[in-house]
């Protein structure tokens, strides 16, 4: 969703060098939960300021899904661990 | 309905008839996620699911175990056995067969059944066991014939969450979709499913009450 800012010069090529290749956890659209719900849950699991949550949740909404998080894999397990308690139908994918 | 409390917490007064309402359908999520027989017993029959290296017929096979089949165990030795199976278990259990558990338990992985399999071998009888805290919480701070409930922040997020996870359950079932209201209003009051949809819709309300009082 964001792009990085202009980057030095990092290698790139070889994957041992990027031992952290992004990932995200991706947060789809489902009938019954409450879009307020839904703007609660990412402000209260992530800290997001609640614009920010209301933006995602509308994402969610209108597009059928929406990158809510991103960073290392184990953190994103983690997330969808957490959303999943809150009934959120949220995955993992590498980005 | 329901109102913010200065330290953080929510207070909303029950009736007798709704107290009574939100514990009928509370009890069955929590027999439903208590039951993982389901899991166990089908976790080798889906198909298309990657099964992983073990031979039909090993000991790595997981039991397909009957309901009423003597166990000899004390229950802490069921529970030890349970977990080294797990532990030399290498084949992944897939999404629940039933449709409303596979909602409540859903795959972390989208396109890749293994690593989907990996994730809930570790990770599904924890958010079970969350689940069922959740609406123990609820059942335990529920006033038997109603009346004022006071919960604190994290007792409401108990709370909102086990609402949800009923009004999934209700929205599988009846395959609610998003033009619920239309769905609703399309039901003859005699059909049987009207009275679920009310119910549905209520629970909506009650939930929608609870969030607004927490993000207050």
């Amino acid at each position: 969703m964001s792009v990085a800012p202009a980057e030095l010069d990092l290698p790139r090529s070889a994957d041992e060098s990027v031992p952290d290749k992004p990932w995200v956890t991706i947060v789809w659209n489902d009938p019954v939960n409450l879009m307020s719900y839904v703007t609660y849950v990412f402000e209260h699991v992530f800290g997001y300021p609640r614009s920010k949550a209301e933006k995602l949740m509308l994402d969610v909404h209108h597009k059928g899904k929406a990158v809510v998080a991103s960073g290392t894999r184990e953190a994103m397990e983690h997330n969808v661990e957490v959303l999943h308690g809150y009934g959120l139908w949220a995955t993992v994918r590498q980005d | 309905m329901f109102r913010p409390t200065r330290d953080g917490g929510v207070s909303v007064w029950l009736s007798a008839g709704e107290a009574q309402l939100l514990r009928t359908l509370v009890v069955p999520v929590i027999e439903l996620l208590a039951d993982d027989r389901e899991r166990r017993g089908g976790s080798g029959q889906t198909p298309g699911e990657p099964r992983g290296e073990t031979p039909g017929g090993t000991p790595g096979e997981p039991r397909s175990e009957a309901p009423g089949e003597p166990r000899s165990e004390t229950p802490g030795e069921a529970a030890l056995f349970d977990e080294l199976e797990r532990l030399f278990d290498d084949t992944v259990p897939g999404l629940p067969e039933d449709p409303v558990l596979a909602r409540l338990l859903p795959d972390a992985y989208r396109d890749d059944s293994q690593a989907a399999g990996e994730f809930r071998k570790y990770t599904e009888s924890s958010l079970r066991e969350a689940k069922k805290y959740f609406a123990q919480t609820l059942l335990d701070t529920l006033p038997a014939h109603g009346g004022r409930v006071k919960l604190t922040g994290d007792q409401a997020r108990d709370w909102m969450r086990t609402l949800n996870d009923v009004r999934l359950s209700f929205g599988v079932r009846l395959d609610v979709t998003e033009d619920f209201e239309e769905q609703l209003a399309g039901l003859n009051p005699e059909d049987p499913k009207f009275a679920a949809f009310e119910v549905y819709g209520w629970l909506g309300a009650v939930q929608e009450s609870l969030v607004q009082a927490l993000a207050r």
